[in-house]
Parts: C-alpha cells; structure tokens; sequence
C-alpha cells in the first residue's frame, strides 16, 4: 500500500469516527450536520483572527516606517549641519528598524496567505454543508433502514473527509496566527518599554536626540535670521557682509540683544 | 479517480494521468524515509503541481470520498509523519 493511500485511509477513519456517534442513522445525519455548521462557524471565525492579527503586523509595521522616516530625516538634518557622526549614528539606528520591518511584512504576507486559505476553505465547505443538508432530507423521507443506511454511510465518508481536511485548515492557521501574535507582542513590548523609542524619539533624552534637537533649534534659528537679514534689507546683500562676521560669531539671543543696543 | 490535496480540495484524475505521477510519488516518499526535509518538500511541489495541471477541480457540491489524499503544499515532513502515524493534525 502506497504511503498516500495509508494516509488517506487513516485520515478517512479518523474522520469518520468523529460523526458516527449516534445509535438511530436519522440522528447521525442530523448529528454530523449540528457539527458541520459548529465547524463553519469556527472556520469564519478563525478568519475574523488571522484578519485581526494581520492588521495588527500592519500597524505595528506602519509604526516603525514612522521612526524609521523620522531617523532618516534626522540623518539628512545632521548631513547639512555637517555632522557626519550623528548621521552615521541615526542611519545605523534607522537600519536595524529597517530589519524589523522587512520581518514584519514577510509575517504580513504569510497571515495574508492564511487568511486567503481559510477564505477559500470556508467557501467550499458552506457548499458541501449545504449539499449535505439536501442530501440528508432526502434520505431521510425515503428512510427504511436498509436502503438508508447505504446512503448514509456513502454521504457521510465524503463529509467527512471534507471536513477533517478543513478542520485542519483551521488548526494549523489558528497555529501560525498565535506564532505570529506572539512574534508581534514581543515587538509591542519593544515599543511599550521604549527601546525603541529610546532610539528614534526626536523627544526623548537620548544622546542623538539631544545633540539632534539642540542642532535642529539652532538651525531653525539660523534659518530664521537669513530669512530676516534677507527680508528686511533685500537690496543690502554687500551691506549685511559688514554686520555678517558679528551675526556669525554670536549666538542668536545675543545677536537680538545686540541688534536692539544698536537700535538704542 | 478522486484526488484530494489537503486545504485546496478534490481533483478529477485520469487513472494514466495518476500513474505517471508515480514517479515523483515514489521521490517524496523515500525523501520521507531518508528525513531529507528539503528534498521532501521540492518533491511534494512537484507532485501536487503535476495533480493541478492534470487534473481538473472536482465539482464543490460533491460528497465524494477521495481515493487519495496529498499533504498540503506547506506541510512539513514532521507533520506528514504525524499523519502516519495518525496522531495529532486530523480533528478527531
């Protein structure tokens, strides 16, 4: 006997046992149905989680994209400030999340695949139930116990073979779709314990952050006096070259302190 | 002859069509004795991608038993071992 044939047979018997339970074959087919609708039920449900969990891969992907964007952002920051140390750190910071979420989407795509499996069982098996609800009115208004039990034993392999083989379908995604939960919640708890943010948080108290904030407000500043010096007296390019080395040299506060005593 | 690929459903096979895929049958299974995982699995693709392009879908309403069933496409060769040996795996 071939390995597939013991394999079927196995699965067969396994499968069938789980429906003949009652005594009256009228009550088996009635039985086997109640179980039928019970599984589609768990089958849509299952759909409705592996759903959950793969929009929640998809935030939690859109999350780091954020940090990930905002690192970036600092690194090119740093680049125009000339400092190529905080770059480097930010960049470096800015491809481990670039690790994470390249994982997270290949978690996406597999709970996106379990889904669409799931989908298809659900589909399948909504069409034998049904066949088998008809079939079973059947059998049951022409019941005499010979000719029936023949019927009976005919419709119920084919059921329940189907479903055994969708009632595996469920298991093994309910499987991965905890896999993954838990894959996603340890990423949760990163987030949640600020290891993460630690590294990313413009806001935060963390060396980069500091050093980044603090050259992001200076150059704010700086952006702000140009804009001023530039608006203020557009024709006095040559003339602002004068005042230019003692604007450079100071800092900006003191620059308005000495801007208004020149006023005075 | 009725073939199923388990979480994909039932195809209609020719009794040849089914016999020349002896061959890749007779691969997956000695990959399975030797324990070969990726061998196994390289083997299974095959197999079930030779039961899709020469078989047609069996019709959904059907309550017909299958004459053989096939491991899904993903399944590990643990899992197939489980099937043997009939544990775990079938809802029971």
């Amino acid at each position: 006997m071939s390995m597939w044939q013991r394999i079927s047979l196995i699965f067969r018997s396994k499968a069938n046992k789980a429906l003949g339970r009652a005594e009256d074959p009228r009550e088996t087919l009635d039985y086997s149905y109640q179980r039928q609708l019970d599984l589609l039920a768990q089958v849509r449900r299952g759909v409705a989680d592996v759903a959950t969990s793969r929009k929640r891969v998809e935030l939690q992907i859109n999350q780091l994209q954020v940090q990930s964007d905002k690192l970036q952002g600092q690194a090119e920051q740093a680049i125009t400030v000339q400092r190529e140390d905080l770059a480097r750190e930010a960049l470096t910071r800015k491809s481990g999340l670039t690790s994470q979420i390249t994982d997270l989407k290949t978690q996406q795509a597999q709970l996106q695949g379990e889904e669409e499996k799931l989908t298809l069982a659900q589909q399948r098996l909504s069409a034998k139930v049904e066949a088998f609800r008809t079939r079973k009115e059947t059998i049951k208004a022409t019941y005499t116990a010979a000719e029936a039990q023949s019927k009976i034993n005919e419709a119920m392999s084919g059921i329940g073979e189907e479903m055994g083989d969708v009632g595996m379908a469920i298991q093994r995604a309910e499987d991965k779709t905890a896999q993954m939960q838990a894959r996603a919640s340890a990423i949760d708890e990163l987030i949640a314990s600020g290891a993460l943010d630690d590294a990313t948080s413009l806001n935060k108290g963390d060396d980069i952050s500091r050093e980044l904030e603090a050259m992001s407000s200076q150059s704010e500043v700086e952006a702000e006096l140009a804009r001023l010096k530039g608006g203020s007296a557009p024709q006095a390019i040559e003339g602002g070259q004068d005042g230019g080395e003692i604007l450079a040299a100071e800092e900006p506060a003191q620059t308005q302190t000495s801007e208004s005593k020149d006023t005075q | 002859m009725i073939v199923r690929i388990l979480g994909e459903g039932q195809y209609d096979l020719s009794d040849d069509a089914a016999s020349s895929l002896n061959d890749l049958d007779a691969t997956v299974e000695s990959a399975i004795e030797a324990g070969d995982e990726a061998g196994f699995r390289a083997a299974l693709r095959q197999l079930l991608d030779g039961v899709r392009t020469a078989g047609a879908p069996h019709e959904a309403e059907s309550l017909a038993p299958s004459d053989l069933i096939l491991p899904m496409a993903d399944a590990t060769l643990a899992e197939v071992k489980d099937m043997l040996s009939g544990d775990g795996l079938i809802p029971g």
